[in-house]
């Protein structure tokens, strides 16, 4: 099954970027409250199940570090590191 | 398959019923034994212990016999013939895993060594008064197989049968001894290893993705597989789908709790098996099991000299219960007599299974003797009369 | 076009089955992240894992890794993997449960297989109650918490884990709180590498049936509280790692020590004793 990955965030120039797939989360706010470069609030949205989401509020601020990926309890968020720009040989 | 030659003790032997059980065991190509120390069944074990070494087997003793009997689950599913051995209470202990053998459908034997209950009763003193609670013994509904062999040699070629059944039925088969069956010395023969047919446990062929491994694809069970063979399965004592996921509703329970008990009820007659003599026409029937069925081939002989028609079915297969071949019996005979070492088990299946077509009988015993053959004497000459 | 990332928890998940039952703020998911990555970095090819569970929230987990994997019964999944280790001794067989599963019902298999040194990796989600039946007292829920068969407050000592594995003889005991993610990902890594008996704590919240019913705030909060009260201690005796009710936690890894498992034992004696007639076990024939 692939992921279902919602990526409305726009490109920043942070380091990296988190994956959040709303409809799995139940709002407990574990990635919110434990990132440690505050990238993330918790929002008044909601999911289907009436869960409260979290967002990445602070884009700019991203790591990548996944501690959020490590923390959610239901699958639901997580980081990666963006690869650099100025990079030679990307990989196709 | 045939069994492996040098595993199999061949030859002739002069040993107890417990020594020829795990001998038996040996030949039909158990490698996995978990048991812990009861009267009157632990010579079984001391002799897996000793043999297992010398032969590739894996035996350990653990904590208790609720460990015990799902250790050997966990071998079962690593792909082993497994077994675990008992008495009495550690029966009583065993029957939580006895009710997981049969959802997971982890073909398996169980060894029960009778002893006088309830609780610690009579540990060193024979009862047939476990039957009904390896029918019965776990929650729920679900159908077993359990066999009772009644001298040394049968211990050694029913336990293979044992085995045998368990491979074919994916269920957990008993294997229902009595002390003194366990405890009695006879004379042995243990064929060539290339006489014993053992089954073979058959794996699926299907590749990952293409496999369920509760699904029924062809006959009645689905196909085996063990761990490690990258179906990445999930086995669940849940109620649960084709896919072994948990399904928690009543569709899902119909489907799964229906095939559990046909798969082996369509089979009754299959698995039956017994012996007869002299039913027809008879003025009266002992049906019996185990050591007691002995004692009634004694009372049977002395009524017959004295000019009594009796007719004696000794039943080695105990479940599932075979209605047609009471019902065949019943119309042979006059009346029917239940010579078990209990209460009155097995005669409420006969009777149920005669449904009023002739009188029934019971000929039991509190157990910690067997029933002399005068006693059964005495009640074929009452009932006769 | 560049192709989405994936979560790495992911490959380990049978997705099919996700969303999983388990509670908003509950700690067992973010168990399974860290053994999900613990798995990787052990590099244990999946067809050689198997994980098998007892019965509770905890023991869900063996239905939602996409591992061989065994949900057996209430309190005997410790038993169950024995046989599966013994029978299959390249495999590794990782025990997944919790406090009420394995230290009350399950508390004699514990024991003895740490005894043995059965070559098992047992992970004890301790979320201080019984999740799936209400929110009973466990062996170690902490004096004076409430419980519904506590209503006025636990009053029962409790199991200090880490001393109980150690005294018991398992080879290697760490506890870490859900808090601790990378933590818990080292120790589970090397649980995963190590032969024998190896345990490992988890403490996480229950916040539908112990939280609550204490008074403790959400899952988060009590995350915050394990921040706080957490002593990272590696290498402390486990007798200070007793728990009370709200009290300072001690975690870090605590036992890391050699011992010959079952099987190395089982060997041993019998080439020791029966020479040459020895024939060790390889497996289902």
């Amino acid at each position: 099954m692939t992921t279902q990955v919602d990526t409305e965030d726009k490109p920043s120039p942070a380091k990296g970027e988190v994956y959040i797939t709303k409809e799995r989360c139940k709002g407990c706010s574990f990635c919110v409250a434990f990132c440690p470069t505050n990238a993330l609030g918790m929002t008044k949205k909601m999911n289907a199940k009436g869960y409260n989401l979290p967002e990445l509020t602070a884009p700019e601020k991203c790591n990548g570090c996944d501690l959020c990926g490590l923390y959610c309890p239901d699958f639901a968020i997580f980081g990666v590191r963006r690869k650099k720009p100025e990079k030679k040989g990307e990989q196709a | 398959m045939k069994a492996d030659p040098s595993a199999v003790a061949t030859g002739v032997h002069f040993i107890d019923g417990d020594e020829a059980c795990a001998e038996g065991a040996i030949a039909a190509g158990c490698r996995f034994v978990a048991g812990y120390p009861i009267t009157p069944s632990t010579e079984v074990v001391e002799h897996i212990a000793r043999r297992f070494p010398k032969i590739g087997g894996m035996f350990i003793q653990m904590e208790d016999e609720i460990a015990s009997s799902i250790c050997i689950q966990g071998a079962v599913w690593a792909g082993c013939k497994s077994m675990t051995v008992t008495s009495g209470p550690g029966f009583s202990l065993m029957m939580e895993h006895v009710g997981l053998a049969a959802i997971t459908e982890t073909p398996c034997v169980f060894v029960n060594v009778q002893r006088g209950g309830p609780s610690t009763g009579l540990p060193t003193l024979p009862g047939q008064a476990d039957v009904m609670q390896a029918r019965w013994g776990s929650h729920g509904d679900y159908e077993i197989i359990a066999l009772a062999p009644s001298t040394p040699q049968e211990c050694f070629d029913h336990i293979i049968t044992a085995f045998n059944l368990a491979e074919k039925y994916r269920v957990p088969v008993f294997f229902m001894m009595d002390e003194c069956v366990g405890h009695m010395l006879g004379k042995v023969r243990i064929p060539a290893a290339d006489r014993i047919e053992i089954a073979e446990r058959k794996f699926t062929t299907r590749k990952p993705g293409e496999y369920l491994p509760f699904k029924v694809y062809e006959g009645d069970q689905p196909e085996m597989v063990k761990a490690g063979m990258g179906h990445n399965i999930h086995v669940t004592g849940l109620t649960h789908d084709e896919r072994g996921y948990p399904a928690m509703n009543a569709e899902a329970q119909d489907r799964l709790i229906t095939r559990l008990c046909r798969k082996i009820l369509d089979h009754t007659d299959e698995i039956a098996m017994y012996e007869e003599d002299g039913i027809d026409g008879s003025d009266v029937t002992i049906v019996s099991y185990g050591i007691t069925s002995r004692v009634a081939a004694r009372a049977v002989e002395l009524a017959r000299a004295q000019g009594i028609k009796v007719g004696l079915l000794r039943l080695i297969t105990l479940w599932p219960f075979s209605d047609r071949l009471i019902q065949d019996v019943a119309s042979k005979t006059k009346s029917l007599i239940v010579a078990e070492m209990n209460m009155g088990q097995m005669v409420l299946e006969v009777e149920r299974a005669v449904h009023g077509k002739v009188p029934v009988h019971l000929m039991g015993s509190a157990g910690g003797a067997i029933i002399e053959p005068e006693a059964i004497l005495a009640r074929i000459k009452e009932v006769a009369s | 076009m560049t192709t989405k990332p994936v979560n790495p928890v992911e490959p380990l998940l049978r997705m099919d089955r996700i969303p999983h039952i388990w509670c908003p703020g509950c700690g067992i998911g973010t168990s399974v992240n860290c053994f999900a990555r613990a798995i990787e970095k052990a590099d244990i090819p999946h067809d050689k894992l198997h994980v098998v569970s007892g019965i509770g929230c905890t023991g869900r987990v063996a239905g939602y890794v996409n591992l061989d994997s065994f949900h057996t019964t209430h309190g005997r999944a410790i038993p169950f993997a024995t046989g599966l280790a013994l029978a299959r001794p390249e495999a590794k067989v990782v025990v997944y449960s919790g406090d009420g599963d394995m230290f009350a019902i399950g508390g004699n298999h514990f024991i003895h297989a740490a005894r043995r040194n059965v070559d098992l990796t047992v992970i004890c989600v301790n979320n201080l109650t019984y999740g799936m039946t209400g929110g009973q007292v466990t062996p170690t829920t902490p004096l004076s918490a409430k419980a519904s068969t506590m209503p006025y407050g636990n009053f029962e000592d409790t199991f200090n884990l880490p001393n109980l594995a150690e005294a018991c003889g398992a080879v290697f005991v760490a506890r870490w709180t859900v808090f601790h993610v990378r933590q818990l990902v080292r120790s589970m890594t090397k649980a995963l590498q190590r032969k024998g008996f190896t345990f490992i704590e988890i403490i996480a919240p229950c916040p539908t049936l112990y939280q609550r019913r204490n008074k403790l705030g959400d899952g988060a909060a009590t995350l915050k509280y394990y921040k706080e009260k957490s002593i990272i201690k590696n290498g402390a005796s486990t007798a200070e790692a007793g728990l009370g009710f709200q009290s300072e936690i001690v975690v870090g890894e605590f036992v890391e020590r050699e011992r010959p498992t079952f099987t190395e034992n089982y060997a041993a004696r019998m080439k020791e004793v029966l020479g040459a007639s020895f024939v060790p076990y390889e497996g289902p024939k």
